[in-house]
């Protein structure tokens, strides 16, 4: 469709783009009502809602009040502000700037959903976004891996499989060394190996990487799981890591709302702002990242003035692979402290959705990874609430989101020309 | 017939004459050596598979054990003897518990006590009950494989069928078995299929890749599942714990044999297979199916409708995987709860991969990985050995059916290169 609009004329009415606005317009429009209507249920016009901005327990910093919002009239308000973009939606559409729109009418939705469950009480807005970070996290180490990967031209959809050996793999080597940074090494390492397992399948056998990868899954699970079951079982010591303590950064975790969210985590957090600076710098303004993308683009071209494809190839999926290998020791030296079999539960498979929501760039990553932490942080803090709504539904809103976002309704992502074909010197 | 050409035919004078009338007996021959040779060939790349995979499933047993290297650098011989023990032990007990022993095969029939028969036979029947989901899951994929389609989601529509199978096996109290079995199977077919025509839909619609949405709606189904779970009226009464109602029994599939789990849910799997193959091979549509999974350039020119064939290919896929969905809760466990599957859909992928899409091939592969399934309970109680070993017995299975060239280096053997997956697109493209 979107090929089809940029090669017509521009006078022709582009009848998808118009359908697309079309079906925006209404969308805002059910927003709105589903707040005016179910989000006032229950609330008194004195209510009021508060959100905590500053972390329980934390002494040192500016002191931020809370934020007290009256109920009623701010879910009266989002709804008609929802309303009202989408009115203007229906009738003369936001051109370019769609995007744009459709983020202040997610967020003023998801503003009114707190200040309904919230409504009459205090909630601890510093908390949900903090937790959103951390949630995030390994989402972002996996979209990560997955921009390297694709960004070359091969598909990873392994990346679930690299965290997981990530995760065992940190615990038991950081574990045995008794050195966290040795587990994160080690954790690397195999993320890589596994890597270069899909790769040699993928590239060199040219056998279907989505197939690869998923067998690639399979096997961590599996190996993951009966190692652990016949070795970690009876061996608990080489299960007991010490976790990365939080490294709050001085003045910066200061700031208010983003100090505590960005600048007080542990290790993981600072690699993954170093990687994300790191490949965005690279794919974008390096001659390495000219390459990479000019043979995901377009190898044949790529090959004719001089670039080793399948090279570039080979190194971009074992980096990706690290990169992973990295995210997967998050869960067990970064966050819970020890291996469960299967601890990763779709992350890598959330990640490739956030890679693609985000347009394969790496910033664009971080921010949809984001987006599926908030609603894994929403949910884990509602279900302490007792809201009336069935936490299994908003467990669900991130996998909705990422089908209507792929489905295209909202425009289309464009990914690498040759991502997932196998090369083949002519 | 063949039996009196045979001396004929070995002489070679009597050959040329023979030959020569209009009789067609050599060429019927040598028609059924030719595929009596291909189906030997199909065979070369499974087989090689199973071994490599076992084989390094044993790698994978010995060392995962951590007292190994301590023993192999105190005494090198004894401990690569008990190495090898215990993969034995480990492969047997996974062996004996999937098909049985001979020794007990040959005390109860001699004893002659049915009972003891029928026992001795219990083995074969968990098999045959852990296969008959993954025939359907083998078929969900494989018929998604022909149409160019990755169906990663059958475990989502297998759970999403089972809670349509399941809802209908417990409303509808007082149906004769012949109307409730039916209708509850269909329910499950029709759950299972509405899961797979979002898919569809979206793809034929948008270009949405499948894969991306059936991984997603994979996830959205354990939610709805668990959500279900909890719902006054779905939820079995006087329990806090999400468990579904338990089905009637007039929606249950009937045993093949008192005394033994297996039910008609395998038989109506082998149906199924037939009826897939036919739909395949033999129809019009069928036809669509596989040119649109080929080659969808051509089939457009040949004036076939790639979105029609998309969106029915998916939602028989999903119907498919919702009826494995069915002969788990009305089969097996006859009531719903949100650990049912246990990666049976997932499985199907690996099946269908293994039997190259083929539905005769599908109903090997899913006896084969039943029995993988349904030996290694017995093999982790009786020697240890944790039940995932099978799980990666699985995988590097797949691994090697779907690299033919990978086993051709490992055994530098010449092995056809088709592996029934050349039908479906690389990458994300719609």
């Amino acid at each position: 469709m979107t090929a089809v609009a940029a090669s017509a004329p521009a006078v022709i009415v582009d009848r998808a783009a118009i359908r697309r606005q079309r079906i925006l317009g209404v969308v805002y429009l059910i927003m709105a009502a589903v707040i005016a209507y179910f989000l006032t249920t229950e609330v008194t016009a004195e209510q009021t809602s508060t959100f905590v901005l500053k972390p329980a327990g934390s002494t040192g910093g500016l002191d931020v009040p809370s934020l007290v919002v009256p109920s009623m009239l701010a879910v009266y308000l989002a709804a008609g502000l929802c309303a009202a973009l989408g009115a203007m939606q229906l009738i003369r559409g936001f051109g370019s700037r769609w995007a744009v729109v459709l983020g202040i009418v997610v967020v003023a939705f998801v503003f009114a959903f707190l200040t309904w469950a919230a409504a009459g009480r205090s909630m601890s807005l510093i908390g949900i976004l903090q937790l959103t970070v951390q949630k995030g996290l390994p989402i972002t180490f996996g979209a990560l891996s997955g921009v390297l990967c694709e960004r070359a031209g091969v598909v990873n959809i392994a990346i679930e499989g690299m965290l997981l050996s990530g995760a065992f793999t940190g615990a038991v080597v950081g574990s045995a060394t008794g050195n966290n940074v040795v587990g994160v090494v080690a954790a690397a390492l195999v993320g890589g190996a596994l890597a270069g397992v899909l790769a040699v399948l993928a590239i060199r056998y040219k056998m279907n990487q989505i197939v690869a990868g998923t067998v690639i899954n399979i096997l961590a699970s599996g190996l993951t799981s009966f190692v652990a079951a016949r070795v970690l079982q009876s061996h608990r010591e080489l299960n007991e890591p010490d976790k990365f303590t939080s490294m709050p950064i001085p003045l910066l975790s200061d700031i208010p709302i983003i100090g505590p969210m960005f600048f007080s985590g542990n290790i993981f957090m600072y690699i993954l702002f170093v990687l994300i600076g790191l490949i965005h710098y690279g794919l974008f303004y390096t001659r390495w990242g000219l390459r990479v993308r000019a043979v995901g683009e377009h190898p044949r071209a790529a090959d004719t003035v001089g670039i080793n494809v399948l090279f570039t190839r080979y190194r971009n999926v074992v980096l990706g692979g690290m990169v992973a290998g990295i995210g997967g020791a998050y869960f067990t030296l970064g966050s819970t402290g020890s291996f469960v079999h299967d601890m990763t539960g779709g992350r890598g498979y959330i990640g490739l959705a956030a890679m693609i929501f985000g347009g394969w760039t790496p910033i664009g990553a971080f921010l949809a990874s984001l987006i599926f932490g908030f609603a894994d942080a929403l949910q884990a803090r509602l279900s302490i609430l007792n809201v009336a709504v069935p936490s299994e539904f908003l467990l669900m809103v991130p996998y909705i989101v990422t089908i209507i976002v792929v489905a295209g309704l909202v425009g289309r992502v464009r990914m690498p020309a040759a991502d997932g074909t196998p090369y083949e010197k002519g | 017939m063949a039996e009196s050409k045979t001396p004929e035919s070995k002489t070679p004078e009597s050959k040329t004459p023979e030959s020569k009338t209009p009789g067609s007996q050599p060429a019927d021959r040598s028609r059924l050596g030719q595929r009596l040779a291909a189906g030997a060939r199909g065979l070369v790349v499974p087989v090689l598979a199973i071994f490599s995979a076992l084989v390094i499933g044993a790698v994978v047993i010995v060392l995962s054990d951590v007292t190994f290297f301590e023993r192999l650098q105190a005494d090198p011989g004894a401990a690569l003897g008990a190495a090898v023990d215990e993969v034995l032990a480990a492969y047997s007990a996974l062996f004996t518990g999937a098909v049985g022993s001979p020794t007990t095969y040959v005390d109860a029939f001699a004893s002659g006590d049915l009972d003891q028969v029928t026992h001795a036979f219990v083995p074969v029947s968990e098999t045959l009950l852990a296969a008959t989901p993954l025939i359907f899951t083998g078929l969900a994929v494989a018929l998604g494989f022909q149409c160019g389609l990755f169906n990663i989601g059958a475990e989502g529509q297998l759970y999403v069928g089972a809670m349509f199978g399941t809802f209908a096996g417990f409303a509808f109290a007082g149906l004769p078995l012949f109307i409730h079995l039916p209708l509850a199977i269909g329910a499950g077919f029709l759950g299972g299929a509405l899961w797979g025509f979002i898919p569809g839909l979206l793809k034929a619609r948008t270009g949405a890749h499948e894969v991306i949405v059936t991984i997603m709606l994979n996830y959205t189904a354990f939610r709805l599942i668990e959500f279900v779970l909890k719902v006054p009226g779905y939820q079995r009464e006087g329990r806090t714990d999400p468990i579904s109602k338990v089905t009637l029994e007039s929606a249950w599939y009937p045993l093949l044999v008192e005394g033994l789990r297996a039910n008609w849910g395998f038989i109506l799997g082998l149906v199924a297979a037939v009826l897939v193959s036919w739909l395949l091979f033999r129809s019009t549509r069928g036809f669509e199916f596989r040119a649109v999974g080929f080659n969808p350039t051509a089939a457009r020119y040949a004036g076939m409708s790639i979105a029609t064939s998309t969106i029915l290919a998916m939602t028989i896929s999903g119907g498919l995987a919702g009826l494995a969905g069915t002969s788990i809760v009305l089969g097996v466990t006859h009531s719903l709860t949100s650990g049912i599957s246990a990666g049976f859909g997932f499985d199907g992928i690996a099946i269908a991969l293994m039997a190259g899409s083929r539905p005769r091939g599908i109903i090997f592969a899913s006896l084969l990985f039943g029995a993988f399934r349904a030996g290694a309970t017995p093999m982790q109680s009786i020697t240890g050995i944790p039940i995932d070993l099978v799980v990666v017995i699985q995988a590097l299975v797949i691994m090697f059916v779907a690299a033919p060239a990978l086993v051709r280096g490992i055994y530098r053997i010449r092995v056809p290169e088709t592996t029934g997956l050349e039908t479906f697109g690389q990458g994300w493209r719609a």
